[in-house]
């Protein structure tokens, strides 16, 4: 295939318009079907048994009482999920965690599984299994679980990554190492060096809706699989591999989604409702309670991080060292690693060092949540880069300005950037009304920056040409962030034609080739390219077409606006032909008109973003009111400006909550205190103030349109810039996220008492 | 499961006092169904009392006022009337749950919750509230604080139901307050709470005082030496820092996933200081 995806610097007439989402209506009127809205004939309900324990050994479990329930179709424990993972450690976790096999490794940690005809009936045979657990001790911190004395989790880790393979195994999975330069040397040269230690607890992505789907398996062989995902083609080849299918065998149909932020790239329960589809011989539903989404759907990391950074009296970091401890839940990750790579990459630095290690804990596996890691890292970073520039005396953004990354540098994790827009997001910021807007007394002001890899990956779409000229758009990709209404904009700008004419639908799995989840801030990035790619395929075939009714030769047709134009002085007489008069005769000129793409998007380009926030403290409680909050992100190409904006907001809403009041509260007893809405703090809306957004385009030259993903990036910075305001206005550094009010107070207090 | 729905107060007593297994009455439900719906409670009978005359009406009598089990607590702030005479239990009411809750919620079922959390609790026990009980021994009236008495449990009898919950008539120059600290602005449960109910003198002088505390130990809290510090003095700031403080040393909170003893110690001095100077402004002080 010879599409050229290099940016063009075109002209556009779709794209950067914000016409209204084609999936609005739907939604608000509750029609649009979200994972637990299908249902079909004959249909049982599904319900898990959870461990009560943080850690257990799992000697006995007897189903026999709830299988002679009248009412109970099948009981399935991890021995009805036999091992077919051939030596794939990742997938075997992945197994374990649905299902475990002889331990509990986390309150929450599924043990069987039920399918009954109704829900009350599936509730009494969860009562009537017996399991016959051995209590062991348990660690839930991640600084505790690198103690030598910690309770192990898994005596088969030794930790990675160590220049001796370590003799006796350990909590810490895996150490991993990035930077350049000599951060010794480079500490000898600063006249100001700041040191600190951070810790964020755990949080949850908080989509509103859980985890829920509809599995059935035929007597053949084959299933289907409804189910709200970020990514059903990733789901079937999990699924097929661990349930020993063909993966052709197995279709899954993505529902609309209510939010997954990360947490819904994984597999949780859709195994387990196939598994007992396939006992039971008849389709299963299986939806999460909350209690369920927070006690085992995956959080992010706990985290614990030392940062230095030193600098000379004029501003200049002369070396920035960071170590980085993540929880990774019972499982090995790489979530430090990530972190380790993110933390620095703001700034252009000369000596550089940061180190991450994964860490064991009894708690659930910690899943992806929107530029997973980073957030912490920059938190701790972007803390510590404050504190110094008021040490040296330097205003926070000019300090930020000084140092920051440019074309050229190489990034602390190692690639050297291309064009990028942390610079002209700082000096942005400097310019923004914002910066100089007046505080009121206890009020305080933060500032940060944050950066994000972005991913682009495989994907493949199919764009096809009724013959009334409207074009239906399938993509792999799942819509979570406004991508369907995005694409349809793309789709009528390359074809010149109307965005109303164009219908976007997320196909299955059997219906298109592999597409990667949405993830990675991709889907809008890489279902682009792949859509202007299926576009530029049916203009060709449009141009053969116009070539045959016209009977002249297709190189004198080119595309222009929506039309076949004849080109050079010989077709001077002949008109042009929309694509709809094209679409008509189809029929008689070769058949239906489709372009389609197969491709690898390469070349997401990098994001930054800096965030500003105004942040009322009241001395004598510690509450907090954000007043003010800005953000400033570079799009590349902002295809749908409104859905740009609303995933800057949605990121600066998610961070605020994570900044103030939620947390992950475990008992001694290594039992999550606050499965539900009510005591994980997310904001409401009458928390937050109107969100302000400043979108900035610096096109990325690895896409046609110039895009960059936007969803990740606009969590990082929040912690930090809030950190930052609330540390200003209440005059003493606060290092623990979040900074719930007992939290504040506490350290107001310390600061007061000396 | 039975769910009933009588029309009279002595059916909905006789249903309750012969029932055999768990009973529960339901009004607004917003603490009942999410109970039920949470798998914590399986009720064998529930008795809908919204249907039973007279309950879901504020009647303003000569003694005062008298709000009916089934009353909203929405309803509560559109009357004018109560609004004028007891604000701070008017703002307390409100303060449950979020908008939609509020619509369905009564300050009689957030009494019998039980919950030493409850926003309307600490406001009514501050204004002498008293609740008015019918049962199958006939009618009595306790004082509300009376009702709770542990977390979850009450000293209602099997077949009791709290009527109404009755209001004084306002003495001249009375104002009342109710705070309560959440880490959220709405939809939140209280981390610790106060109400604070005073009347003055002409001079502007405390004649009398009551301040209760929430969240503050297993059951609501009226702090006499907290009533006792304000009394006979305007409001000032020694009056004040002495309140306070009494409110620092009469809370026995625990230690939970809402906040530390320590927090709550302090929070409930800051909240019943600065309860005590809106209801001292309303009594029409300084």
């Amino acid at each position: 295939m010879n599409f050229d995806p290099r940016f063009s610097g075109r002209k556009f007439t779709s794209v950067g318009t914000r016409p209204i989402r084609p999936d609005g209506v739907d939604k608000v009127t509750g029609r649009a079907r979200y994972g637990a809205d299908f249902n079909m004939a004959g249909q049982l309900v599904g319900r898990v048994l959870r461990s009560p324990h943080a850690h257990a050994k799992i000697r006995k479990i007897d189903t026999s009482k709830a299988e002679k329930l009248p009412g109970v179709k099948a009981v399935i424990t991890a021995a009805d999920l036999p091992d077919l993972t051939d030596g794939d450690a990742a997938m075997y976790d992945i197994l374990d965690n649905c299902m475990a096999r002889t331990k509990a490794l986390y309150d929450g940690h599924a043990v069987a599984a039920v399918a009954a005809v109704d829900a009350r009936t599936a509730r009494q045979a969860l009562k009537l299994i017996v399991v016959d657990y051995e209590v062991l001790p348990h660690v839930t911190d991640v600084d505790e679980a690198m103690n030598h004395h910690a309770p192990l989790i898994n005596d088969a880790i030794f930790t990675e990554g160590l220049e001796e393979k370590p003799v006796k195994p350990s909590n810490v999975t895996k150490r991993s190492q990035f930077g350049h330069g000599d951060v010794h040397q480079g500490f000898g040269h600063a006249d100001f060096i700041v040191e600190r230690s951070f810790k964020t607890e755990q949080t949850h992505q908080g989509y509103i809706e859980p985890h829920a789907c509809v599995a059935s398996v035929s007597s053949d062989g084959t299933a289907d699989l409804w189910v709200c995902t970020q990514g059903h083609f990733v789901y079937r080849q999990h699924c097929a591999q661990l349930l020993g299918m063909e993966a052709s065998k197995l279709r899954v149909t993505s529902s609309e989604i209510g939010g997954g932020f990360g947490g819904k790239t994984h597999v949780w329960a859709e195994p387990v409702a196939l598994a007992l589809s396939r006992k039971a011989g008849r389709p299963v539903k299986l939806v999460m309670t909350r209690d369920e989404v927070f006690r085992a759907s995956g959080p992010t990391s706990a985290t614990s991080i030392d940062i230095k950074i030193g600098a000379r009296k004029d501003g200049t970091i002369t070396a920035a060292e960071a170590t980085l401890r993540y929880s990774c839940g019972p499982y090995a990750g790489s979530w430090a690693e990530i972190g380790a790579m993110t933390a620095f990459a703001c700034y252009k630095l000369d000596n550089v060092k940061t180190v991450g290690y994964e860490v064991l804990v009894n708690r659930p596996k910690t899943a992806a949540y929107r530029a997973p890691s980073a957030p912490m890292a920059a938190f701790a970073v972007e803390s510590a880069v404050d504190e110094l520039a008021k040490e040296i005396g330097m205003d926070p953004v000019e300090f930020r300005i000084r140092n920051a990354a440019q074309e050229g540098t190489r990034s602390s994790y190692g690639p050297v950037y291309g064009p990028i827009g942390i610079g002209p997001t700082l000096e942005a910021a400097k310019s923004h009304p914002h910066m100089k807007a007046p505080l009121g007394p206890n009020q305080g002001r933060g500032m940060a920056c944050g950066f994000w890899f972005n991913f682009g990956g495989q994907t493949c779409t199919d764009l096809n040409i009724g013959m009334d000229g409207s074009v239906s758009l399938a993509v792999g990709t799942v819509d979570v962030g406004g991508s369907r209404a995005s694409l349809s904009l793309v789709a009528a700008e390359e074809l010149g034609i109307a965005y109303e004419h164009v219908k976007a639908i997320v196909a299955d799995t059997s219906s298109l080739g592999y597409n990667d989840m949405t993830d990675g801030s991709r889907g809008t990035f890489s279902s682009s390219m792949a859509t202007i790619s299926a576009a530029r395929n049916a203009i060709k075939i449009l141009r053969e077409r116009a070539a045959q009714m016209w009977d002249i030769a297709v190189d004198d047709v080119v595309w222009e606006k929506g039309h076949a134009v004849a080109k050079g002085e010989k077709h001077g007489n002949l008109g042009k032909l929309s694509l709809k008069e094209i679409a008509a005769a189809s029929g008689k000129t070769g058949g239906p008109i489709a372009g389609h793409s197969e491709l690898v998007a390469d070349g997401a380009g990098v994001s930054f973003a800096t965030h500003i926030c105004d942040i009322e403290v009241d001395p004598e409680t510690g509450s907090t009111r954000v007043i003010r909050y800005t953000v400033v992100q570079d799009a590349g190409k902002a295809v749908h400006p409104t859905y740009v904006e609303g995933q800057y907001q949605g990121g600066a809403a998610q961070g605020i909550g994570w900044a103030l009041n939620e947390e992950y509260i475990y008992g001694k007893d290594g039992r999550l205190q606050n499965p539900g809405f009510l005591d994980y703090r997310i904001p409401v809306c009458s928390d937050l103030p109107m969100i302000d957004t400043q979108i900035l385009e610096i096109p990325n030259p690895n896409h046609p349109y110039g895009v960059r993903g936007v969803g990740e990036t606009s969590i990082v910075p929040p912690l930090a810039a809030i950190a930052n305001a609330v540390s200003n206005a209440a005059g003493v550094r606060m290092t623990h996220i979040p900074m719930s009010p007992p939290r504040i107070l506490a350290a107001i207090e310390a600061e007061r008492g000396g | 499961m039975r769910y009933i729905r009588p029309l009279s107060i002595e059916d909905a007593v006789g249903q309750l006092a012969g029932s055999a297994g768990t009973a529960a009455i339901l009004a607004g439900g917003s603490d009942l169904l999410v109970r039920m719906k949470g798998g914590f409670v399986e009720p064998d009978l529930i008795v809908d009392i919204k249907a039973i005359a007279g309950l879901s009406e504020i009647r303003e009598t000569a003694d005062g006022f008298s709000i009916g089990a089934a009353v909203p607590c929405a309803v509560l702030g559109e009357s004018a009337a109560l609004k004028k005479a007891w604000p701070g239990v008017v703002e307390a009411a409100k303060l449950i749950g979020s908008k939609q809750v509020q619509g369905r919620c009564t300050i009689v079922g957030n009494l019998c919750n039980a919950s030493p959390a409850a926003d309307s609790v600490p406001a009514l026990v501050a204004a002498g509230a008293r609740a008015s009980i019918v049962g199958p021994g006939g009618k009595r009236t306790i004082p509300v604080g009376s009702v709770p008495t542990g977390p979850g449990k009450t000293s209602l009898a099997k077949g009791e139901i709290i009527e109404a919950i009755l209001l004084d008539k306002r003495a001249p120059r009375s104002g009342d307050a109710y705070l309560r600290f959440i880490p959220r602005t709405e939809m939140d449960i209280a981390v610790v709470s106060a109400g604070v109910n005073l009347t003055l003198d002409e001079h502007g002088v405390i004649k009398a005082a009551r301040v209760a505390l929430g969240a503050a130990a297993p059951t609501v809290l009226l702090v006499e030496e907290a009533a006792e510090a304000l009394i006979g003095r305007t409001l000032d700031e020694a009056a004040l820092e002495r309140l306070a403080k009494v409110c620092f040393g009469a809370c026995r909170p625990i230690d939970d996933k809402r906040g530390t003893i320590e927090f709550r110690r302090k929070v409930a001095g800051v909240l019943a200081r600065r309860a005590a100077t809106t209801a001292y402004a309303r009594a029409g002080g300084k």
